[in-house]
């Protein structure tokens, strides 16, 4: 850690041709060869969600990488203005989709955060809370286990109960009081529940490492758990390292460079050698970081060559499980379901079709069309604590255009669950929140079910017949 | 932190804007300020004073009026996709941004009509009325992000403006905010009597006042559709089917061409189709209308591609494969991105007859100058865009590639063409009009505009030549 920040803080200097110096001056400045592509054509405009929200330039993907190069060429600061638009945005990569040349603006915002970060350390409350919980937390998964233990105890003692009643809670912010009450019930985590080996099934298809996530694995263990089940029932052998930690996603949109390049080092070293063909995740979030491990340590002689074989082998559970070929469950799940794309899954790995074909697969899910799902949520990370009132703006609008004939909003990403779960508590509806890979998982439990059923209604006729022949 | 603007008199100028439209909707900081330097054209650049975000035509005329009576300049910007410069600040001008009055504010199906906000975006209109079986004919490029007031001001194309032209002979009627901060409304009935003002109004360039709604018509989609694309080892063959087929007496609805260079950049893009290597040319065509017909028209284009030796011709057998040969098309200027750091495109209209020559004379100027020029082109109505493609960090390149595309248009306007078929003069082509016009004709363009500009305040510096060089420098004296 202390070489680490010291290597951080590292000054360079770069002339540029017209003589004035890039007040971009620490290490991993974003990239000249990324923002030069940009040829300030303006498609990406109406892509943006704080664009159409605002219909301000700096607030728009162009809008940024313009300042971005104004800081590089000297002609900007690193100021109020210019941490602003750069920290409003949602790293949804929606622009990304829509960029004719393929400017990475995902990681150049990310770039600028971490200059940020140096330039101007999160000072104060804020600062405070997110060094706690990306530094002190989020990193070390005995603490987040803890955390876990916490909150399942305020739930199940009936502390929450208590709280809520005495009315506690307001002294919250509103929008972390909401977040409070649609807290999924807290599970045991998969990575302390399972073993680190979970054989395959039948016959054996592939061998995979899992990625448990901080936040999936302490809030939504279950899905963790339907995930493992899933893989296992189609042939695959599950290791879920122990010594894994968080992926670094939250850090690294942060601008926390040093602290997600130390956990991806560490990610690195303990999946690859657990020797599987795969890793897969089931956060999108996540996967999209891991994938780009390779950019995070392009200057690390020891682990580049290790990040980029790494990121070759990640890949997000629905496209794994359609391209392995997925075993139709003989299970019915009978919902109406419509699919919100999580824009690290859309629009940063290009999963848009598996997600869709993995429930299109499943007798009695009828699908139904979710208007622009492919628009962010407003939950990036950890936007909705920070940007309360934009991210709020944005749910609105998810939450309206979710049809009314759907029972059941799927998506892949727990910040997408917490939120989307977040949108439909405040505006009174009733739909159910549930990850792709869940509505996959109860095909499977209703296939066993019925087998378990069938089994048990063919013992009592032998029963019975046994009986008929003692009499 | 940066102190705000310090120019003589800005801070009362801002408190007054401020008070018309509310805090919110009013930029001053110079950091708020640097991302309104310059619009889809990169070359020139310049700082305005302020921004202000209108919500309404009220607010637009309030503010207008304020500037008038205070002599500030002011120009008028929609999403900033323009590629000529129209929204660029030149002596610190207050830009009025529109994007904020975005609303569809009326569709009339039975009249095949619709009122739009100057802020709303292109595409958007055919998105909302396609439910019905209806689209909005006018397809610039940009259409995912330009807006339609921005259409107006340069009197946009398309790819698809072959068969059912640009922008004017789309718009109905304008409500218009005049310089001085009047609100008129001209046109709106179909064959009003008397002279076509919103035909004088759509393409100039926010220089006779600010739009603030827009009656457009609304067309009825075509029954089909077919799409045929042709790839090609030489130009002249390509060149030669364009007008082979006009000549058949078909009419598509577009016919498109790309050339190597712009193949280069589109299949680096994020839209690549897949072309195989060492093309020359490719040509999009697509014919639309009565489905019985269209595979007749297809066979046709078929066999004319096939006596200019075409490579290799095929029609689109899905609409997932039409909607990528469109997608790899129509994103085609921002791909270059992916070849060369900068571009600047031109405009120029020729005769079609003329087009294998004037390509030679584009590749002939291009080698000259060292600097190279992708060709991206609605070949059909002889609409060019060569694309130049410059790196702006490498000293004295920019002027180069300005001198490169004056060059080209001065081979359009030689050959009987136009400089600006779509894109508007804007800043970068006002020398180049006298390619075009006499001191007499540009004196009276300018006498036109002084009926409704008569301080020359909206969006002064653009569409004519400097003062200095020109004829105003005339009227002064």
């Amino acid at each position: 850690m202390e070489q680490t920040t010291k290597k951080e803080g590292q000054y360079q200097s770069e002339s540029l041709p017209c003589g004035q110096k890039s007040n971009f001056i620490w290490e991993d400045a974003p990239d000249e060869d990324k923002y030069s592509v940009c040829v300030h054509c303006g498609m990406c405009l109406d892509s943006c969600p704080t664009y159409q929200e605002t219909g301000l330039e700096h607030q728009s993907p162009r809008g940024r990488v313009y300042l971005i190069k104004a800081v590089a060429e000297g002609r900007m600061n690193i100021n109020e203005s210019f941490k602003d638009p750069i920290f409003q945005c949602l790293d949804c990569r929606a622009c990304e989709t829509a960029c004719p040349s393929g400017v990475q603006v995902g990681t150049l915002i990310e770039e600028a955060r971490g200059q940020i970060h140096q330039a101007d350390p999160p000072r104060g409350a804020k600062g405070a809370i997110s060094k706690f919980f990306l530094r002190g937390i989020f990193p070390h998964t005995s603490r987040l286990h803890k955390l876990g233990r916490v909150t399942r105890f305020y739930q199940k003692s009936g502390a929450q109960h208590v709280i809520r009643k005495t009315g506690l809670f307001n002294i919250l912010p509103s929008h972390l009081k909401e977040m409070e009450q649609v807290l999924p019930e807290v599970g045991m985590p998969v990575k302390a529940s399972m073993p680190e080996v979970v054989e395959a099934e039948g016959e054996k298809r592939a061998r995979v490492a899992m990625l448990t996530g901080c936040v999936m694995d302490i809030m939504f263990s279950e899905v963790n758990e339907a995930t493992v089940r899933s893989l296992v029932t189609n042939g695959c052998e599950v290791v879920i390292p122990k010594k894994q930690e968080c992926c670094g996603a939250l850090q690294l949109h942060a601008g926390d460079r040093g602290t997600a390049k130390k956990l991806a080092r560490h990610n690195i070293d303990v999946f690859l050698e657990a020797g599987v063909d795969k890793i897969i995740v089931n956060a999108a979030g996540c996967g999209a970081t891991l994938k780009e491990y390779g950019e995070l340590l392009k200057h690390d002689p020891e682990y580049r060559e290790k990040a980029e074989v790494f990121s070759e082998k990640v890949e997000d559970v629905s496209k794994f499980l359609v391209d392995l070929g997925i075993r139709k469950p003989k299970g019915k799940v009978k919902i109406r379901v419509t699919y919100h794309d999580a824009c690290h899954l859309a629009h940063a790995q290009g999963v848009r079709l598996e997600p869709r074909k993995l429930l299109g697969n499943i007798d009695g899910v009828e699908l139904v069309d979710l208007p622009d799902s492919d628009r962010c949520c407003g939950s990036a990370g950890i936007y909705n604590i920070t940007h309360p009132e934009m991210a709020g703006r944005l749910l609105d609008r998810k939450v309206a255009d979710i049809p009314e004939e759907a029972e059941v909003v799927a998506m892949g990403n727990p910040g997408c669950m917490m939120q989307i779960a977040l949108g439909i508590h405040r505006h009174q509806r009733k739909e159910q929140v549930l990850h792709t890979i869940q509505i996959l998982d109860m095909a499977y439990q209703n296939e066993r079910k019925q087998l378990e059923e069938r089994l048990m209604q063919a013992a009592s006729v032998r029963e019975g017949s046994d009986t008929d022949e003692e009499r | 932190m940066k102190k705000d603007n310090a120019v003589a008199g800005t801070d009362s100028l801002i408190r007054e804007l401020i008070a018309i439209v509310g805090a919110n909707s009013v930029l001053h900081k110079y950091e708020d300020l640097l991302a309104y330097d310059c619009d889809g054209y990169t070359i020139h650049k310049g700082l305005p004073r302020a921004v202000v975000f209108p919500a309404d035509t009220e607010e637009v005329s309030k503010v207008v009026r304020f500037l008038h009576q205070n002599k500030v300049p002011f120009l008028p910007r929609g999403a900033g996709t323009g590629l000529s410069g129209g929204a660029i600040p030149t002596g610190g001008e207050v830009i009025i941004s529109l994007v904020r009055m975005n609303k569809l504010l009326e569709v009339d199906f039975p009249n095949r009509k619709a009122v739009v906000q100057p802020g709303y975006i292109n595409l958007k209109l055919s998105n909302s009325i396609a439910h019905k079986g209806y689209y909005y004919a006018p397809d610039p490029s940009s259409q995912q992000a330009c807006t339609i007031g921005g259409n107006v001001a340069e009197n946009a194309g398309g790819a698809h403006c072959l068969k059912y032209g640009v922008t004017t002979n789309h718009v109905l009627g304008l409500e218009l905010v005049l310089p001085d901060g009047e609100i008129i409304e001209i046109g709106g009935v179909t064959d009003m009597p008397g002279y076509d003002l919103p035909g004088l109004l759509t393409g100039s360039e926010g220089t006779m006042g600010i739009v603030t709604k827009i009656t457009v018509r609304i067309l009825k989609l075509p029954q089909g559709k077919k799409t045929v694309l042709a790839l090609f080892d030489d130009v002249e063959g390509a060149s030669r089917t364009v007008s082979d087929i006009i000549a058949a007496g078909i009419l598509p609805a577009t016919l498109e061409m790309m050339d190597h260079t712009a193949i280069e950049g589109v299949e680096a893009g994020n839209y690549p189709v897949g072309y195989p290597q060492g093309l020359a040319a490719v040509l999009i065509v697509e014919v639309d209308g009565i489905e019985e017909g269209l595979d007749d028209q297809i066979k046709q284009i078929i066999g004319v591609c096939q006596k200019n030796g075409v490579r290799e011709v095929k029609a689109a057998q899905s609409e997932a494969e039409r909607a990528l040969w469109w997608a790899n098309r129509k994103t085609a200027f921002g791909a270059m991105g992916t070849i060369s750091p900068d571009y600047l495109v031109q405009d120029g209209v020729i005769p079609r007859s003329r087009l294998p020559e004037v390509l030679g004379r584009i590749e002939q100027i291009s080698q000259e100058s060292g600097l190279r020029i992708a060709n991206v082109f609605h070949a059909g109505d002889g609409n060019l865009h060569p694309l130049i493609l410059f790196d702006s960090r490498k000293s004295g390149e920019t002027e180069k590639a300005s001198r490169v595309g004056s060059q080209v248009l001065k081979v359009c306007t030689d050959v009987g063409g136009s400089i600006t078929g779509e894109h508007g003069v804007g800043i970068e082509k006002k020398e180049e009009m006298r390619y075009l016009f006499n001191d007499d004709e540009l004196q009276a363009q300018i006498d036109i505009r002084e009926v409704f500009n008569r301080d020359n305040l909206c969006n002064p510096d653009k569409l004519f030549p400097v003062a200095g060089r020109c004829v105003e420098i005339k009227r002064a004296n």
